[in-house]
Protein backbone atom coordinates (compact mmCIF):
# COMPACT_ATOMS: atom_id res chain seq x y z
CA UNK A 1 0.00 0.00 0.00
CA UNK A 2 2.67 2.45 1.08
CA UNK A 3 4.85 1.40 -1.83
CA UNK A 4 2.12 2.13 -4.33
CA UNK A 5 1.52 5.50 -2.73
CA UNK A 6 5.21 6.23 -2.99
CA UNK A 7 5.23 5.23 -6.67
CA UNK A 8 2.30 7.53 -7.32
CA UNK A 9 4.21 10.31 -5.62
CA UNK A 10 7.28 9.64 -7.72
CA UNK A 11 5.20 9.68 -10.88
CA UNK A 12 3.64 12.98 -9.90
CA UNK A 13 6.97 14.56 -9.11
CA UNK A 14 8.49 13.38 -12.41
CA UNK A 15 5.55 14.75 -14.38
CA UNK A 16 5.69 18.07 -12.56
CA UNK A 17 9.44 18.22 -13.12
CA UNK A 18 9.01 17.62 -16.85
CA UNK A 19 6.30 20.25 -17.11
CA UNK A 20 8.51 22.67 -15.22
CA UNK A 21 11.48 22.08 -17.53
CA UNK A 22 9.23 22.42 -20.58
CA UNK A 23 7.91 25.73 -19.26
CA UNK A 24 11.47 26.85 -18.55
CA UNK A 25 12.60 26.06 -22.11
CA UNK A 26 9.62 27.95 -23.54
CA UNK A 27 9.98 30.96 -21.26
CA UNK A 28 13.73 31.23 -21.73
CA UNK A 29 13.48 30.89 -25.52
CA UNK A 30 10.85 33.60 -25.70
CA UNK A 31 12.32 36.06 -23.24
CA UNK A 32 16.05 35.61 -23.90
CA UNK A 33 17.07 38.53 -26.14
CA UNK A 34 17.97 37.14 -29.57
CA UNK A 35 21.64 37.03 -30.53
CA UNK A 36 23.25 38.85 -33.45
CA UNK A 37 22.97 35.95 -35.90
CA UNK A 38 19.31 35.28 -34.97
CA UNK A 39 18.14 36.44 -38.39
CA UNK A 40 20.17 33.95 -40.41
CA UNK A 41 19.47 31.10 -37.97
CA UNK A 42 15.74 31.84 -38.16
CA UNK A 43 15.91 31.97 -41.95
CA UNK A 44 17.52 28.52 -42.08
CA UNK A 45 14.90 27.08 -39.74
CA UNK A 46 11.95 28.59 -41.60
CA UNK A 47 13.42 27.01 -44.69
CA UNK A 48 13.69 23.56 -43.12
CA UNK A 49 10.34 23.48 -41.25
CA UNK A 50 8.32 25.65 -43.64
CA UNK A 51 9.53 25.55 -47.21
CA UNK A 52 10.42 21.86 -47.08
CA UNK A 53 6.95 21.03 -45.65
CA UNK A 54 5.20 22.72 -48.56
CA UNK A 55 5.10 19.67 -50.81
CA UNK A 56 3.34 17.40 -48.33
CA UNK A 57 0.95 20.23 -47.37
CA UNK A 58 0.00 20.98 -50.98
CA UNK A 59 -0.49 17.31 -51.90
CA UNK A 60 -2.61 16.60 -48.81
CA UNK A 61 -4.62 19.79 -49.19
CA UNK A 62 -5.47 19.07 -52.78
CA UNK A 63 -6.63 15.53 -52.04
CA UNK A 64 -8.63 16.56 -48.97
CA UNK A 65 -10.32 19.45 -50.79
CA UNK A 66 -11.13 17.24 -53.75
CA UNK A 67 -12.59 14.46 -51.63
CA UNK A 68 -14.70 16.84 -49.53
CA UNK A 69 -16.02 18.46 -52.68
CA UNK A 70 -16.86 15.06 -54.14
CA UNK A 71 -18.64 13.81 -51.02
CA UNK A 72 -20.55 17.04 -50.43
CA UNK A 73 -21.62 17.23 -54.03
CA UNK A 74 -22.83 13.64 -54.35
CA UNK A 75 -24.88 13.94 -51.14
CA UNK A 76 -26.21 17.47 -51.60
CA UNK A 77 -27.21 16.91 -55.22
CA UNK A 78 -29.90 14.51 -53.98
CA UNK A 79 -31.65 17.43 -52.29
CA UNK A 80 -30.98 19.79 -55.14
CA UNK A 81 -28.72 21.79 -52.84
CA UNK A 82 -25.55 21.71 -54.94
CA UNK A 83 -25.23 25.45 -54.45
CA UNK A 84 -24.20 24.80 -50.86
CA UNK A 85 -21.14 22.79 -51.85
CA UNK A 86 -18.85 25.81 -52.02
CA UNK A 87 -20.06 27.18 -48.69
CA UNK A 88 -19.70 23.84 -46.94
CA UNK A 89 -16.25 23.26 -48.34
CA UNK A 90 -15.02 26.74 -47.47
CA UNK A 91 -16.38 26.59 -43.91
CA UNK A 92 -14.95 23.14 -43.22
CA UNK A 93 -11.58 24.02 -44.68
CA UNK A 94 -11.02 27.51 -43.26
CA UNK A 95 -12.41 26.80 -39.80
CA UNK A 96 -11.25 23.30 -39.05
CA UNK A 97 -9.38 21.20 -41.57
CA UNK A 98 -6.92 23.85 -42.68
CA UNK A 99 -5.50 24.56 -39.24
CA UNK A 100 -5.89 21.05 -37.80
CA UNK A 101 -4.62 18.91 -40.68
CA UNK A 102 -1.74 21.32 -41.28
CA UNK A 103 -0.80 21.07 -37.62
CA UNK A 104 -0.97 17.27 -37.67
CA UNK A 105 1.17 17.07 -40.79
CA UNK A 106 3.49 19.66 -39.32
CA UNK A 107 3.91 17.57 -36.17
CA UNK A 108 4.74 14.54 -38.27
CA UNK A 109 6.96 16.21 -40.84
CA UNK A 110 8.70 19.07 -39.04
CA UNK A 111 8.14 18.26 -35.37
CA UNK A 112 9.70 14.82 -35.52
CA UNK A 113 12.73 16.10 -37.40
CA UNK A 114 13.20 18.94 -34.90
CA UNK A 115 13.07 16.53 -31.98
CA UNK A 116 15.45 14.05 -33.64
CA UNK A 117 17.88 16.81 -34.61
CA UNK A 118 18.07 18.36 -31.17
CA UNK A 119 18.10 14.93 -29.53
CA UNK A 120 21.06 13.88 -31.64
CA UNK A 121 22.86 17.14 -30.85
CA UNK A 122 22.43 16.30 -27.20
CA UNK A 123 23.52 12.67 -27.64
CA UNK A 124 26.67 13.66 -29.52
CA UNK A 125 27.32 16.27 -26.83
CA UNK A 126 27.13 19.19 -29.22
CA UNK A 127 24.85 21.00 -26.80
CA UNK A 128 27.27 20.65 -23.89
CA UNK A 129 30.20 21.65 -26.11
CA UNK A 130 28.30 24.82 -27.01
CA UNK A 131 27.81 25.53 -23.33
CA UNK A 132 31.53 25.06 -22.73
CA UNK A 133 32.34 27.49 -25.52
CA UNK A 134 30.07 29.98 -23.86
CA UNK A 135 27.28 29.70 -26.43
CA UNK A 136 23.82 29.34 -24.95
CA UNK A 137 22.22 26.33 -26.70
CA UNK A 138 18.76 27.69 -25.89
CA UNK A 139 19.55 30.85 -27.78
CA UNK A 140 21.50 29.17 -30.57
CA UNK A 141 19.41 26.01 -31.14
CA UNK A 142 16.01 26.18 -29.49
CA UNK A 143 14.99 29.82 -29.91
CA UNK A 144 15.22 30.07 -33.74
CA UNK A 145 13.42 26.73 -34.15
CA UNK A 146 10.57 27.77 -31.88
CA UNK A 147 10.05 31.04 -33.72
CA UNK A 148 10.38 29.35 -37.10
CA UNK A 149 7.55 26.95 -36.24
CA UNK A 150 5.42 29.81 -34.93
CA UNK A 151 5.91 31.76 -38.17
CA UNK A 152 5.77 28.91 -40.69
CA UNK A 153 2.62 27.22 -39.35
CA UNK A 154 0.07 29.97 -40.26
CA UNK A 155 1.59 30.35 -43.73
CA UNK A 156 1.39 26.60 -44.34
CA UNK A 157 -2.21 26.58 -43.14
CA UNK A 158 -3.20 29.49 -45.43
CA UNK A 159 -1.61 27.70 -48.37
CA UNK A 160 -3.47 24.55 -47.32
CA UNK A 161 -6.82 26.37 -47.33
CA UNK A 162 -6.28 27.86 -50.78
CA UNK A 163 -5.11 24.59 -52.32
CA UNK A 164 -7.96 22.64 -50.71
CA UNK A 165 -10.56 25.09 -52.02
CA UNK A 166 -8.88 24.90 -55.41
CA UNK A 167 -9.03 21.08 -55.32
CA UNK A 168 -12.69 21.16 -54.32
CA UNK A 169 -13.50 23.63 -57.08
CA UNK A 170 -11.72 21.50 -59.64
CA UNK A 171 -13.78 18.44 -58.71
CA UNK A 172 -17.20 20.02 -58.22
CA UNK A 173 -17.23 22.87 -60.73
CA UNK A 174 -14.92 21.69 -63.49
CA UNK A 175 -15.51 17.97 -63.31
CA UNK A 176 -18.97 17.32 -61.85
CA UNK A 177 -20.42 20.47 -63.35
CA UNK A 178 -21.70 22.44 -60.36
CA UNK A 179 -22.63 26.01 -61.28
CA UNK A 180 -19.56 28.15 -60.80
CA UNK A 181 -21.57 31.32 -60.18
CA UNK A 182 -23.55 30.04 -57.19
CA UNK A 183 -20.46 28.20 -55.97
CA UNK A 184 -18.35 31.34 -55.54
CA UNK A 185 -21.22 33.66 -54.68
CA UNK A 186 -22.46 31.30 -51.98
CA UNK A 187 -18.98 31.19 -50.54
CA UNK A 188 -18.60 34.96 -50.54
CA UNK A 189 -22.04 35.49 -49.00
CA UNK A 190 -21.46 33.15 -46.09
CA UNK A 191 -17.77 33.26 -45.25
CA UNK A 192 -16.74 36.22 -43.13
CA UNK A 193 -13.12 37.32 -43.11
CA UNK A 194 -12.98 37.96 -39.39
CA UNK A 195 -15.18 35.10 -38.22
CA UNK A 196 -13.89 32.30 -40.42
CA UNK A 197 -10.48 33.11 -41.84
CA UNK A 198 -8.85 35.16 -39.09
CA UNK A 199 -10.04 32.74 -36.41
CA UNK A 200 -8.45 29.93 -38.41
CA UNK A 201 -5.21 31.91 -38.35
CA UNK A 202 -5.43 32.39 -34.55
CA UNK A 203 -5.80 28.63 -34.23
CA UNK A 204 -2.72 27.98 -36.33
CA UNK A 205 -0.66 30.38 -34.21
CA UNK A 206 -1.58 28.40 -31.11
CA UNK A 207 -0.94 25.06 -32.84
CA UNK A 208 2.35 26.24 -34.30
CA UNK A 209 3.63 27.33 -30.90
CA UNK A 210 2.45 24.21 -29.08
CA UNK A 211 3.66 21.67 -31.65
CA UNK A 212 7.10 23.28 -32.00
CA UNK A 213 7.36 23.69 -28.25
CA UNK A 214 6.64 19.99 -27.71
CA UNK A 215 9.13 19.06 -30.46
CA UNK A 216 12.05 21.17 -29.24
CA UNK A 217 11.44 20.26 -25.64
CA UNK A 218 11.27 16.53 -26.36
CA UNK A 219 14.55 16.81 -28.26
CA UNK A 220 16.17 18.98 -25.59
CA UNK A 221 14.99 16.71 -22.78
CA UNK A 222 15.67 13.41 -24.59
CA UNK A 223 17.67 10.70 -22.93
CA UNK A 224 21.07 10.87 -24.71
CA UNK A 225 20.88 7.40 -26.26
CA UNK A 226 19.62 6.00 -29.57
CA UNK A 227 16.52 4.67 -27.81
CA UNK A 228 16.07 8.06 -26.15
CA UNK A 229 15.97 9.86 -29.49
CA UNK A 230 13.51 7.38 -30.90
CA UNK A 231 11.27 7.80 -27.83
CA UNK A 232 11.54 11.58 -28.15
CA UNK A 233 10.42 11.64 -31.81
CA UNK A 234 7.56 9.26 -31.06
CA UNK A 235 6.43 11.37 -28.11
CA UNK A 236 6.66 14.51 -30.22
CA UNK A 237 4.26 13.15 -32.83
CA UNK A 238 1.89 11.55 -30.31
CA UNK A 239 1.75 14.44 -27.83
CA UNK A 240 1.75 16.99 -30.63
CA UNK A 241 -1.18 15.40 -32.46
CA UNK A 242 -3.24 14.87 -29.31
CA UNK A 243 -2.51 18.40 -28.12
CA UNK A 244 -3.63 19.80 -31.48
CA UNK A 245 -6.91 17.89 -31.47
CA UNK A 246 -7.75 18.72 -27.85
CA UNK A 247 -6.78 22.38 -28.26
CA UNK A 248 -8.81 22.56 -31.46
CA UNK A 249 -11.91 21.41 -29.61
CA UNK A 250 -11.34 23.92 -26.81
CA UNK A 251 -10.60 26.79 -29.21
CA UNK A 252 -13.63 25.95 -31.34
CA UNK A 253 -15.77 25.89 -28.21
CA UNK A 254 -14.53 29.34 -27.22
CA UNK A 255 -14.66 30.82 -30.74
CA UNK A 256 -17.85 29.33 -32.14
CA UNK A 257 -19.63 28.04 -29.04
CA UNK A 258 -22.09 30.94 -28.93
CA UNK A 259 -22.91 31.32 -32.62
CA UNK A 260 -24.54 28.93 -35.03
CA UNK B 1 22.88 24.90 -49.15
CA UNK B 2 23.89 28.48 -49.88
CA UNK B 3 22.38 31.22 -47.77
CA UNK B 4 21.19 33.10 -50.85
CA UNK B 5 19.06 30.20 -52.08
CA UNK B 6 17.58 29.74 -48.62
CA UNK B 7 16.71 33.42 -48.36
CA UNK B 8 15.02 33.41 -51.76
CA UNK B 9 13.06 30.27 -50.89
CA UNK B 10 11.93 31.73 -47.57
CA UNK B 11 10.96 34.97 -49.29
CA UNK B 12 8.86 33.08 -51.81
CA UNK B 13 7.32 31.08 -48.97
CA UNK B 14 6.30 34.25 -47.11
CA UNK B 15 4.93 35.72 -50.33
CA UNK B 16 2.87 32.55 -50.90
CA UNK B 17 1.42 32.99 -47.41
CA UNK B 18 0.46 36.61 -48.07
CA UNK B 19 -1.05 35.76 -51.46
CA UNK B 20 -3.04 32.93 -49.86
CA UNK B 21 -4.42 35.34 -47.26
CA UNK B 22 -5.35 37.84 -49.97
CA UNK B 23 -7.08 35.12 -51.99
CA UNK B 24 -9.03 33.92 -48.95
CA UNK B 25 -9.98 37.48 -48.05
CA UNK B 26 -11.24 38.66 -51.42
CA UNK B 27 -12.23 35.56 -53.33
CA UNK B 28 -13.61 33.38 -50.54
CA UNK B 29 -14.89 35.78 -47.90
CA UNK B 30 -15.87 38.75 -50.06
CA UNK B 31 -13.93 41.10 -47.81
CA UNK B 32 -14.03 44.65 -49.18
CA UNK B 33 -12.55 47.94 -48.06
CA UNK B 34 -14.67 51.02 -47.20
CA UNK B 35 -17.88 49.23 -47.97
CA UNK B 36 -19.69 51.82 -45.84
CA UNK B 37 -19.07 54.61 -48.34
CA UNK B 38 -21.10 52.99 -51.08
CA UNK B 39 -24.19 51.98 -49.12
CA UNK B 40 -27.07 53.62 -47.30
CA UNK B 41 -29.02 52.16 -44.41
CA UNK B 42 -32.74 51.58 -44.14
CA UNK B 43 -34.78 49.73 -41.56
CA UNK B 44 -37.97 47.72 -41.67
CA UNK B 45 -40.23 46.25 -38.99
CA UNK B 46 -41.44 42.70 -39.39
CA UNK B 47 -43.86 40.64 -37.37
CA UNK B 48 -41.61 37.61 -37.61
CA UNK B 49 -38.25 37.23 -39.33
CA UNK B 50 -38.08 33.43 -39.15
CA UNK B 51 -34.55 32.27 -39.78
CA UNK B 52 -33.15 35.46 -41.32
CA UNK B 53 -29.40 35.72 -40.74
CA UNK B 54 -26.83 38.51 -40.70
CA UNK B 55 -25.46 39.31 -44.16
CA UNK B 56 -28.48 37.68 -45.78
CA UNK B 57 -29.06 39.28 -49.15
CA UNK B 58 -31.60 41.98 -49.91
CA UNK B 59 -32.80 41.65 -53.45
CA UNK B 60 -35.19 43.21 -55.91
CA UNK B 61 -36.54 41.10 -58.77
CA UNK B 62 -33.90 38.52 -57.93
CA UNK B 63 -30.91 40.87 -58.17
CA UNK B 64 -28.94 41.44 -54.97
CA UNK B 65 -28.97 45.14 -54.03
CA UNK B 66 -27.86 44.98 -50.40
CA UNK B 67 -27.27 43.05 -47.19
CA UNK B 68 -28.90 42.63 -43.80
CA UNK B 69 -26.62 44.36 -41.31
CA UNK B 70 -28.48 43.98 -38.04
CA UNK B 71 -31.51 42.53 -36.31
CA UNK B 72 -33.12 43.74 -33.09
CA UNK B 73 -36.42 43.17 -31.37
CA UNK B 74 -38.85 45.79 -30.14
CA UNK B 75 -40.18 43.97 -27.10
CA UNK B 76 -43.07 46.37 -26.45
CA UNK B 77 -44.47 46.13 -29.97
CA UNK B 78 -43.42 42.52 -30.41
CA UNK B 79 -41.78 43.28 -33.71
CA UNK B 80 -38.40 42.58 -35.20
CA UNK B 81 -36.42 45.53 -36.55
CA UNK B 82 -34.10 44.68 -39.42
CA UNK B 83 -31.29 46.99 -40.55
CA UNK B 84 -30.26 46.78 -44.17
CA UNK B 85 -27.44 48.34 -46.14
CA UNK B 86 -28.42 49.00 -49.76
CA UNK B 87 -25.92 49.71 -52.53
CA UNK B 88 -25.96 53.15 -54.10
CA UNK B 89 -24.83 51.55 -57.34
CA UNK B 90 -28.05 49.57 -57.60
CA UNK B 91 -30.02 52.76 -58.25
CA UNK B 92 -32.92 54.42 -56.42
CA UNK B 93 -35.70 52.57 -54.66
CA UNK B 94 -39.12 54.20 -54.31
CA UNK B 95 -39.98 55.31 -50.80
CA UNK B 96 -43.19 53.28 -50.80
CA UNK B 97 -41.39 50.05 -51.69
CA UNK B 98 -42.34 47.02 -49.64
CA UNK B 99 -40.16 44.36 -48.07
CA UNK B 100 -40.96 40.72 -47.53
CA UNK B 101 -38.97 37.81 -46.17
CA UNK B 102 -38.84 34.90 -48.56
CA UNK B 103 -37.07 31.57 -48.72
CA UNK B 104 -34.58 30.62 -51.36
CA UNK B 105 -35.79 27.31 -52.79
CA UNK B 106 -37.55 24.83 -50.55
CA UNK B 107 -34.86 24.47 -47.92
CA UNK B 108 -32.61 27.44 -48.67
CA UNK B 109 -31.79 30.41 -46.49
CA UNK B 110 -34.12 33.36 -45.90
CA UNK B 111 -33.58 36.67 -47.64
CA UNK B 112 -35.42 39.97 -48.04
CA UNK B 113 -37.15 40.73 -51.27
CA UNK B 114 -37.91 44.39 -52.01
CA UNK B 115 -41.18 44.96 -53.84
CA UNK B 116 -40.95 48.06 -56.06
CA UNK B 117 -43.18 51.03 -55.26
CA UNK B 118 -44.64 53.81 -57.40
CA UNK B 119 -43.68 57.00 -55.53
CA UNK B 120 -41.35 59.54 -57.11
CA UNK B 121 -39.43 60.06 -53.86
CA UNK B 122 -36.71 57.57 -52.96
CA UNK B 123 -35.48 55.68 -49.92
CA UNK B 124 -32.48 57.36 -48.35
CA UNK B 125 -30.16 56.93 -45.36
CA UNK B 126 -32.29 56.18 -42.31
CA UNK B 127 -35.57 55.59 -44.17
CA UNK B 128 -38.06 53.10 -42.83
CA UNK B 129 -39.82 50.67 -45.12
CA UNK B 130 -43.50 50.70 -44.13
CA UNK B 131 -45.09 47.92 -46.10
CA UNK B 132 -43.63 44.65 -44.79
CA UNK B 133 -44.51 41.02 -44.78
CA UNK B 134 -42.80 38.66 -42.35
CA UNK B 135 -41.51 35.17 -42.90
CA UNK B 136 -43.94 32.38 -43.57
CA UNK B 137 -43.48 29.86 -40.81
CA UNK B 138 -44.15 26.35 -42.07
CA UNK B 139 -45.33 25.12 -38.65
CA UNK B 140 -47.92 27.93 -38.39
CA UNK B 141 -49.22 27.12 -41.87
CA UNK B 142 -49.59 23.46 -40.98
CA UNK B 143 -51.29 24.44 -37.72
CA UNK B 144 -53.81 26.66 -39.55
CA UNK B 145 -54.42 23.94 -42.09
CA UNK B 146 -55.14 21.35 -39.40
CA UNK B 147 -57.46 23.79 -37.59
CA UNK B 148 -59.46 24.49 -40.73
CA UNK B 149 -59.66 20.74 -41.40
CA UNK B 150 -61.21 20.26 -37.95
CA UNK B 151 -64.06 22.69 -38.59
Amino acid sequence: MLRQLRMLGQRGLTTLGTLGRAGQVLALSIFVPPGRDFGSLLMRQIYSVGVLSLVIIVLSAFSIGAVIGLQFYTQLVRFGAQSSVGVGLAIVVTRELGPVVTALLFAGRAGSSLAAEIGLMKTTEQLSSMEMMGVDPLRRVVQPRLWAGFIAMPILSLVFCVVAIFGGTLVTVDWLGADSGTYWAGMRDTILFERDILRGVWKTLVFGLVVTWIAVFQGYDAEPTAAGISAATTRTVVYGSVAVLVLDFLLTLVMYGDIG
Amino acid sequence: MRMRTIEIAVGAFMLAGILALVFLAFRVSGFAFNQQGKTYHVTARFKDIGGLTLRAKVSMSGVTIGRVTGMRVDTTAGQAIVDMALDYDAGHVSSDAGAKIVTEGLLGGKFISIVPGAEDSYLKEGSVIQDTQGALILEDLIGQFLKSMGK
